[in-house]
């Protein structure tokens, strides 16, 4: 008898929130000061590729519906922790992790955890468009038929809504059975980042989505990061210090370490905070001389 | 020595005259040579295969049996018991050498890695490619024939044991070409290994497997050697491929060529047209499915 009462309460309360203002609205991502729930935690994480020490001493937190930027100068491991938070790094021989990864409370480098489970939550878009030599409808219902899904029309759907989210529908929609790999490079990326969509992960990592695409192609594409932002987590590396302050609402900042004496170098994570902070008030010297453009 | 351009004038652009230019046309002229050199043998063996064998070849002679008495002349009888064994003997080989080769090569490059049974495997595969096919032949005389009699089957293991190595070494090559960026796109959706291998692997390199097997039938067809120990070369049409002493076009035409009769000659060289004709058939359907299962790489 109560049952019904809450939900009656529970609706007259939605109706009656109050619409955002429309300056919160137009505000940029990277002002709302509210953090939503931690998706990824990582302590002390080093990342090891047989005996060499690739990066170091990694800390920090991902927060659930933001965009989070992985910037730094070449080899300072940025791309091998993002490949640690979906466990791609296991397809390296050799390469192993120390510390704690925490995906939502799990560890993911626990014995026991498959790294299948953990891709169809976490899923990938690389930097180099690497569509299936496939159809583009094909490949947009790879992951959704591996996961076991076969009745046409429910593919149908998911590959109309995933080419719809990449923003690529209107230009395929008339050739969806020719092959993915007649696309251009900014169409083929935008294919991949729907094929990744389609399986409806959790998180998308995406490493250096736009290093192979023009100005324009990268414009449409942080226009769908940022479209996407609401229902996904997204991680994202970069080398172009104004797409990060474009699109993500957190950065980290990572550097190279020298040993002289072994004459190894080992990436560190230098700086980590929101995106405004780190451009604008950074904290550690390094990160000032890096995003003023004083240090390559 | 750079050109010096007068202020206003336009460089010159065109190739220097001097040793590059020589040294170019030199090579041109050997590479073309070297094409003219290849090319002559084959149209010889073309020309004197069709001279000679195009008169004899007619629809009596590929269907009729059984194979006539070597004292025969020309015109009587026909060559269906060897094109039919032929057929058996190779479609059997394939049965048994592609699927386990190309199983092969998908664990040596997908599943195998580094490890020294994949290292023992793929060099095994290389030595057997090394082992004449005569004594091929006599392996499987000894250790099949000589317990259960001739038979197709028997041909078909010899023919097998060539084609595997082959088959194993052009998949292997092709699985190899396939870029790992697709191996990870299908992991990064939650595909197992066996998925990847099934689902982007395969489909990548299917063009490449399957011309490099219809190569190695093709290849097989033609094989004399490990047959004349293990079917016997009979006369008459045996369609069970299982039991009882078989024949094949090339043991057909090594036993009509060893003949001092005219007619048995003429059938040899009708047998060596059939041959090279079903060959040739063969490489046609291997650029066909080829350009079929590739359809979505360009």
């Amino acid at each position: 008898m109560e049952q019904p009462e809450q939900n009656v309460a529970a609706q007259t309360e939605t109706t009656t929130e109050l619409p955002k203002p429309a300056a919160l609205q137009d505000m940029q991502p990277s002002d709302v000061p509210v953090s939503g729930p931690t998706v990824f935690e990582t302590k002390n994480v080093s990342i090891y590729y047989g005996s060499f020490r690739a990066v170091t001493d990694v800390s920090l937190a991902i927060h659930e519906n933001e965009i989070t930027a992985f910037i730094g100068p070449s080899g300072c491991g940025k791309t091998t922790v993002l490949r640690t938070l979906n466990r791609m790094n296991d397809l390296v021989p050799g390469a192993r992790v120390e510390g704690e990864v925490h995906y939502r409370g799990a560890s993911l480098y626990a014995s026991g955890v498959s790294p299948i489970s953990v891709r169809r939550r976490i899923g990938m878009v690389f930097q180099k468009p690497n569509p299936f030599p496939k159809s583009i409808y094909d490949n947009v219902a790879y992951g959704p038929r591996i996961n076991g899904i076969r009745n046409k029309a429910k593919l149908d759907e998911i590959v109309e809504k995933s080419l719809h989210q990449a923003a690529l529908w209107d230009e395929v929609k008339n050739r969806l059975n020719k092959s993915g790999l007649g696309l251009s490079g900014g169409q083929a990326q935008r294919l991949c980042i729907a094929r990744t969509l389609a399986v409806e992960p959790d998180v998308v990592l995406m490493d250096e989505p736009c290093s192979a695409l023009d100005p324009i192609a990268t414009g449409r594409i942080e226009d769908l990061m940022r479209d996407i932002r609401s229902q996904y987590t997204i991680v994202i590396v970069t080398h172009n210090m104004q797409q990060a302050t474009r699109v993500s609402d957190r950065t980290a900042f990572y550097s190279v370490l020298r040993d002289e004496k072994s004459d190894t170098r080992t990436g560190v994570l230098v700086e980590y905070g929101r995106t405004a902070q780190i451009f604008e008030d950074p904290q550690d010297s390094r990160t000032q001389a890096y995003v003023t453009g004083r240090m390559g | 020595m750079t050109a010096m351009v007068a202020p206003g004038q336009a460089p010159d652009l065109r190739e220097p005259k001097g040793w590059r230019r020589s040294k170019n046309r030199i090579m041109t002229t050997l590479m073309v040579v070297a094409f003219v050199l290849t090319i002559i043998p084959l149209g010889f063996v073309l020309f004197t295969v069709i001279a000679k064998g195009a008169s004899i070849i007619s629809w009596q002679f590929l269907t009729g049996s059984p194979i006539p008495p070597n004292v025969l002349p020309a015109g009587i009888g026909g060559l269906w018991p060897a094109v039919l064994g032929t057929l058996l003997i190779t479609g059997l080989a394939t049965l048994m050498a592609v699927p386990l080769g190309v199983l092969g090569a998908i664990y040596l490059n997908e599943y195998g890695g580094k490890g020294w049974l994949a290292a023992l495997i793929g060099f095994m595969s290389d030595v057997m490619t090394g082992v004449p096919s005569i004594v091929m032949g006599l392996f499987i005389f000894s250790i099949w024939v000589l317990h259960f009699g001739y038979s197709g089957l028997a041909g078909a293991f010899a023919l097998g044991c060539l084609m595997l190595p082959v088959v194993i070494r052009s998949s292997y090559e092709m699985l190899r070409l396939v870029p790992d960026p697709l191996r990870e796109a299908s992991y990064a959706l939650g595909a197992t290994k066996s998925r990847v291998t099934v689902t982007v692997v395969l489909p990548a390199a299917i063009g490449g497997i399957v011309s490099g097997a219809l190569l190695a039938i093709a290849r097989a067809a033609g094989e004399t050697a490990p047959l004349l120990f293990t079917i016997l070369t009979v006369t008459t049409a045996n369609p069970n491929v299982f039991s009882g002493p078989n024949t094949s076009l090339p043991s057909q035409i090594f036993s009509n060529a060893t003949q001092p009769y005219v007619g048995a000659q003429d059938r040899g060289w009708g047998a060596a047209l059939t041959l090279i004709v079903i060959c040739f058939i063969l490489m046609i359907a291997a650029r066909v499915v080829t350009a079929r299962f590739t359809r979505y790489s360009r």
